[in-house]
């Protein structure tokens, strides 16, 4: 029997979900309008004002916004409610300049820990259930989402955070932990551990929500046998909220997407125009609730496929599928849509690191693909017929994940030219 | 004789065995053996030297991927036939061989064959 946290939103009927949509839009438009100097001059610019937003019809009339525009508004400027309404703050990694930092009202903390708590439900937690939070707590949003989610569920809730493999395990093992939350590489890298230590009879684990970052299902069949359990996908920026913004269901088929707080779109990553459900584009979000921080038409890069067929869970959000890769590193080759992070994420799973090279170059009006691999001390036999072994194993499983065969080459370590420290990812001869 | 064999990756372009014999040299370590195994890409160099560990500690803090067997080293007579018999003897223990060189100019004009083998402890009874 599929759980749910809320079903009547969860399973409302689509026609009453667009009319809730339109009302919530119009007024988070007008809130932003009304409290965000930056909002309400950017709709000045497109020559709109509130009045000219009557529903989620006119969603696409609305400008963008891009995280550089958050970060430029750092730190207070994105505010839309007095400091004094504000009970918490979190923050991105701000890996790549300055951060950007995410205010939360009561209500805020409320709408999202409710989406984590539909997450847990979904995963099939309940009162009963011992949920164990390995995400990062602090700055970061998995370790607070989760433990918020699973506190409204009345789950039992063990904050961990992450690390410390060892008193993780004894925990697991102790308290009888039954749904782990983490990210996909550290629930991997669990499962190995629980092998080597030849304890998996001792735990009790029979469900596990993974994200934060790229993992293939590939990924998620190894998680799922190693711990016995079933491995969930979860979505969520800390732009937005945090976790929670998307998350899967029983089918294990994509990501229903919160859509009584959050409205998705696809748009074309060259020209922004709107794409229908099943186009391959880039991922735009809308905030319907947003009291600190209200978010119009946010630009997440992430390049992703809507779907609005139905779903055997009986829920009626609309699904997402996993992001296949960012938008501004995508290639185009041999007329497919090639992205770094897939090969990084085969590279991942097949032992390597992520330190490759690709090279496109266009003969006789075909493009030709080449990646090169760096290899790994572990995986050299001092064998010649291993090494085009493993490069072949390679090019099945590129294939598998891209759709079009690449040229392996298997490198050694540190041949692969650098910038500044970091590999030269992509070489493009093509001369177009 | 059972020896441990260095084996480096290398990129098959100029210079890459240049470094591996420099870094042994500025080391110290000779040379007893060596070999090439080659793709147009890629190849692998495998040596045999006097101080193992010490070319192994250099190879790798200079950031070379390396692989260590145990190979198998027999001496050959300079006599027509002999190598012949020594296969003969390998064959009929069944091992497989997964390469194998030379090495000439040993000290009494002999000389001697490596072997890579699937099972070195055997082949050291075989022909050791
Ligand atoms: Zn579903």
């Amino acid at each position: 029997m599929e759980k749910y946290y809320q079903k009547e939103l969860e399973t409302m009927p689509r026609e009453e979900l667009k009319k809730l949509q339109s009302e919530k839009l119009v007024k988070q438009v007008r809130h932003a309008w009304d409290n965000c100097p930056d909002y309400r001059k950017k709709m000045e610019e497109a020559g709109l004002t509130p009045d000219d937003i009557k529903g989620i019809e006119d969603l696409h009339k609305l400008p963008f916004t891009s995280k550089d525009d958050l970060r430029d508004n750092y730190p207070f400027a994105m505010l839309a409610k007095p400091l004094a309404d504000c009970v918490r703050i979190h923050s991105t990694s701000g890996t790549t300049g300055k951060r950007v930092i995410a205010y939360y009202t009561a209500d805020d903390i409320r709408m999202w820990d409710e989406c984590c708590a539909r997450s847990l439900a979904a995963a099939g937690a309940t009162r009963e259930d011992m949920v164990q939070v390995s995400y990062g707590y602090g700055l970061f949003t998995g370790g607070a989402g989760f433990h918020g989610g699973s506190h409204l569920l009345g789950s039992t809730t063990i904050p961990m955070s992450s690390g410390n493999t060892d008193r993780q395990l004894q925990f697991m093992v102790d308290l009888g932990t039954t749904v782990l939350c983490c990210t996909p590489s550290y629930a991997a890298y669990l499962g190995e551990t629980i092998k080597e230590k030849g304890i998996k009879n001792d735990i009790k684990l029979k469900a596990g929500i993974f994200g934060a970052e790229a993992w293939s299902e590939e990924m998620r069949r190894d998680i799922q046998e190693a711990l016995g359990i079933k491995a969930y996908d979860i979505y969520g920026l800390t732009e937005l909220s945090g976790p929670g913004v998307a998350y899967e269901c029983s089918a294990q088929s994509g990501m229903h997407v919160n859509e009584d707080h959050f409205i998705a779109e696809i748009v074309d990553p060259e020209t922004f125009e709107p794409l229908p459900a099943g186009s391959k584009g880039e991922l735009v979000f809308t905030s319907l609730d947003k009291e600190a921080m209200p978010i119009i038409r946010y630009r997440t890069k992430d390049i992703c496929v809507l779907s609005d067929e139905k779903c055997s869970c009986g829920r009626t959000f609309i699904k997402m599928a996993k992001p296949m890769g960012r938008s501004d590193d995508m290639l185009i080759i041999k007329g497919v849509n090639v992205f770094p992070s897939q090969i990084e994420t085969v590279l991942l799973n097949n032992g390597y690191q992520a330190n490759y090279q690709i090279i496109v170059d266009r003969v006789k009006n075909t493009d030709t693909f080449d990646i090169n691999v760096e290899l790994t001390p572990d995986k050299f036999t001092g064998n010649l017929g291993d090494i085009s072994k493993k490069e072949k194993e390679l090019v099945l499983a590129l294939k598998s994940m891209l759709g079009i065969m690449a040229n392996v080459h298997l490198v050694p370590p540190k041949s692969i030219a650098r910038s500044e420290g970091k590999a030269v990812r992509i070489i493009d001869n093509r001369k177009i | 004789m059972e020896v441990k064999q260095i084996s480096v990756f290398l990129e098959n372009r100029n210079g890459q065995l240049k470094e591996v014999t420099k870094i042994l040299a500025d080391n110290n370590i000779d040379i007893e053996a060596l070999n090439i195994a080659e793709t147009a890409e890629y190849g692998i160099v495998r040596l045999i030297v006097d101080n193992v560990q010490k070319a192994i500690d250099a190879l790798i803090g200079d950031g070379f991927i390396i692989s260590v067997n145990p190979v198998t080293v027999c001496n050959v007579p300079n006599v027509v036939g002999s190598l012949n018999r020594v296969l003969d003897k390998i064959a009929e223990a069944n091992i497989n061989i997964e390469y194998m060189y030379s090495i000439f100019g040993g000290k009494n004009a002999e000389s001697k064959m490596v072997f890579k083998s699937d099972d070195p402890d055997l082949l050291k009874k075989v022909i050791g």
